[in-house]
């Protein structure tokens, strides 16, 4: 699990940022986006390991993103967070390519489980 | 005023005073005057025309008959005077004064023709020259006389009945003579006037008619059923009798409704009066009469029991058609209402669960602070309270999700599940109710339920339903006992069971049935049938078995999987 680069996409910056700030402590480095479009473009210029998105975004939404995100890399693997109590749009993130879906408020640790789950799969594909 | 009449004609309340009594008044008094009306109006015509008609019908042959009768009367008065003709013309004055040959002729005449008394001469002084017959009249002088003076200037005289010698009547025929030298006389005899009544009662007239002779002067000339013997004054009211045929209806002397036909003599001062009481005349037009008026009544009963008995039907109807759309209406607005608490629900947690997770991460963070510092002071005190706020916000999450989990069931979405969780789901939502109404609920579910594929959302809005009805139907420390187990065909059984109120038999048969409600205002009856539509749409069954006054038993069967949905699940 060295130096894996994660990027984070959620109109919540405050909410990322401060997890951003939980990865750096447990050796991860993260990268923030406030919004969909500049996450895009993030991808475009870097490349990341993983990405955690949030489906409820002002602008370009998240399963947007998403079709987006996998139109520059299908290989790279996405997590979705979603705020909202159905799991709808979660179940359609993922017939989309999404690697899975988690609910806000987080807990980190089945989050780090994800992404270790994700980094291994897509490592093996 | 109209209001109360026909409040009180069609037996409605009076104190009703809701749209539906006026209309199904409107509606009465519309259909009964549209229908009545020209009904009474045609009625009322026939029974003038049937009237008039019959009448016409009746009394033509009465006075035919009278008209026939009077002829014969005149030919046999006619047939006479031509007798006494013929003799004055065949004899001469002086044959005639001979006492021989006068009673040889009465004689001759009363061989041949019935009626004749006796036969006189006189002569132009009013002398009686000769005479034959019963009566001893010898220088008897009539000058004085009105048969005398009548026939010396008409010729001849037909008189008045009166009594003769033997208390007969007779009446008087009178012929005048004229001979070549200037001279005249009068051959006068006497008829009885028996051969009248032969007439009369040839008619063949019915028992109660009346037929007699009357004079100018209301004397009776022959004998009368009703209205006395000869000679004596008829009491009827005859001043419309007159000398030109006629008939008329009238009373008599003793008040009976009679009808009267008479005809004039011409060759005498004779009037042959029919009288028939209107009882016998008219029974027909009476028999007719009734008949049209039973007919008639019978008619308006019917018709008023028909409009009242349609418009109880149509009112019922309306009333029953305003109630589903009024119920439709308010199930629509409460669907509406829910949907917007739903909306309102779902935006709160949705705004909550950010803020939550911001909390989340930096207490995590916070946590992370002090678990990855080496030298931190009261650190187990930091750990305790992040942690602290952690489970708060766990339990937070857990109120938003549910919030969103119970606003957010609307399309079927099959999923492996298990009943049981969404009974306890349920059984916490439904948490507060329980505790208030102090119901104990007692579930009994075993952990070897096995999973179905269903709708979570779905079943959980059925357990609500039938949960709800449960709580409602058991008082302040009922039982709600709640079961579930598997089924032979891999599907489950819950069965929900309630010691409440029960449900009536009469009820039971449509408790499934759209807006079929006993909660009066308070149930939109909806909700049961709206049960029985998931139950059907997931494959299921329900069934309901109850005892009034011990309590019912719901029970519904979910399938393994259902068959013709299709798998919504990724």
């Amino acid at each position: 699990m060295d130096n894996i680069n994660i990027l984070l996409i959620d109109d919540e910056i405050e909410f990322i940022e401060t997890l951003a700030e939980r990865f750096e402590l447990r050796g991860y480095t993260s990268k923030i986006a406030g919004d969909g479009e500049s996450g895009i473009s993030m991808i475009a210029k870097e490349s990341f390991d993983i990405v955690i998105l949030d489906l409820m975004m002002p602008g370009l939404s998240g399963l947007d993103t998403l079709r987006q995100i996998k139109d520059i890399d299908k290989t790279l693997p996405v997590i979705m967070l979603t705020g909202h109590g159905s799991t709808k749009d979660g179940m359609k993130g993922m017939r989309m390519g999404a690697f899975d879906f988690l609910m806000k408020p987080l807990d980190i640790n089945e989050l780090l489980e994800k992404i270790k789950l994700a980094l291994s799969e897509s490592s093996k594909g | 005023m109209f209001r109360k009449i026909t409040d009180t004609v069609f037996f409605l309340n009076t104190a009703c005073q809701d749209h539906y009594c006026v209309l199904k008044r409107n509606i009465i008094v519309i259909m009964l005057l549209i229908t009545i009306l020209p009904l009474s109006t045609m009625v009322v015509i026939n029974y003038f025309q049937y009237k008039s008609h019959l009448k016409d019908q009746i009394i033509a042959p009465l006075y035919a008959m009278a008209d026939k009768t009077k002829h014969s009367f005149e030919l046999f008065l006619d047939q006479r005077l031509a007798i006494i003709r013929f003799i004055s013309t065949t004899y001469n004055f002086r044959d005639l004064t001979n006492e021989m040959n006068i009673k040889k002729i009465l004689i001759s005449l009363k061989k041949e023709c019935c009626g004749f008394v006796d036969i006189g001469l006189i002569n132009s002084q009013g002398e009686l020259i000769s005479y034959a017959g019963p009566y001893s009249l010898s220088d008897k002088n009539y000058s004085e006389q009105i048969s005398f003076q009548e026939t010396q200037i008409k010729g001849q005289y037909i008189s008045n009945v009166f009594l003769g010698f033997r208390k007969y009547p007779h009446i008087v025929i009178a012929v005048q003579h004229l001979t070549e030298n200037g001279q005249t006389w009068i051959l006068r005899a006497t008829i009885d006037t028996a051969f009248f009544d032969t007439l009369i009662s040839s008619m063949g007239l019915s028992r109660q008619t009346d037929a007699f002779l009357i004079d100018k002067n209301g004397i009776l000339q022959t004998n009368s059923l009703y209205y006395g013997k000869t000679l004596e004054k008829c009491p009827l009211e005859l001043s419309k009798i007159t000398f030109r045929s006629n008939n008329f209806e009238g009373k008599d002397n003793e008040n009976r409704n009679i009808i009267i036909a008479s005809s004039a003599f011409s060759i005498a001062d004779y009037i042959l009066v029919i009288v028939q009481p209107q009882s016998v005349a008219l029974k027909s037009w009476y028999a007719l009469k009734t008949e049209i008026i039973i007919i008639f009544l019978i008619s308006i009963a019917i018709i008023i029991f028909t409009v009242l008995k349609i418009t109880n039907v149509l009112i019922i109807r309306i009333k029953t058609s305003d109630e589903h759309r009024e119920n439709v209406i308010s199930e629509l607005q409460h669907a509406q209402k829910l949907s917007s608490i739903g909306r309102l629900a779902a935006g709160v947690a949705h705004e909550i669960n950010n803020p939550l997770a911001i909390i989340n991460e930096k207490a995590g963070l916070m946590s992370d602070l002090i678990e990855f510092s080496k030298n931190f002071d009261k650190k187990s005190k930091f750990n305790d309270l992040t942690s602290s706020i952690l489970n708060s916000v766990k339990r937070c999450r857990k109120i938003t999700h549910r919030l969103l989990g119970f606003s957010k069931r609307i399309d079927i979405k099959i999923e492996p599940l298990n009943v049981n969780h969404i009974i306890n789901e349920v059984l916490d939502f439904m948490g507060k109710d329980i505790l208030y109404r102090k119901i104990d609920v007692n579930p009994i579910l075993p952990d070897s339920l096995v999973t179905i594929e269903s709708d979570h959302g779905q079943i959980q809005q059925i357990l609500l339903n039938l949960l709800s009805n449960a709580f409602a139907a058991v008082e302040e420390f009922g039982e709600v006992e709640i079961k579930s187990k598997n089924l032979d065909n891999g599907g489950i059984r819950v069965k929900i069971i309630d010691n409440g109120c029960g449900i009536p038999k009469n009820v039971i048969k449509n408790i499934f049935d759209p807006f079929f409600s006993t909660k009066k205002e308070k149930g939109t009856g909806l909700g049961l049938s709206i049960t029985y539509g998931i139950i059907k749409k997931l494959g299921g069954e329900i069934s309901v078995d109850s005892t009034p006054g011990e309590g019912s038993v719901f029970t519904f069967d979910l399938p393994e999987k259902p068959n013709d949905l299709e798998m919504a699940h990724g």
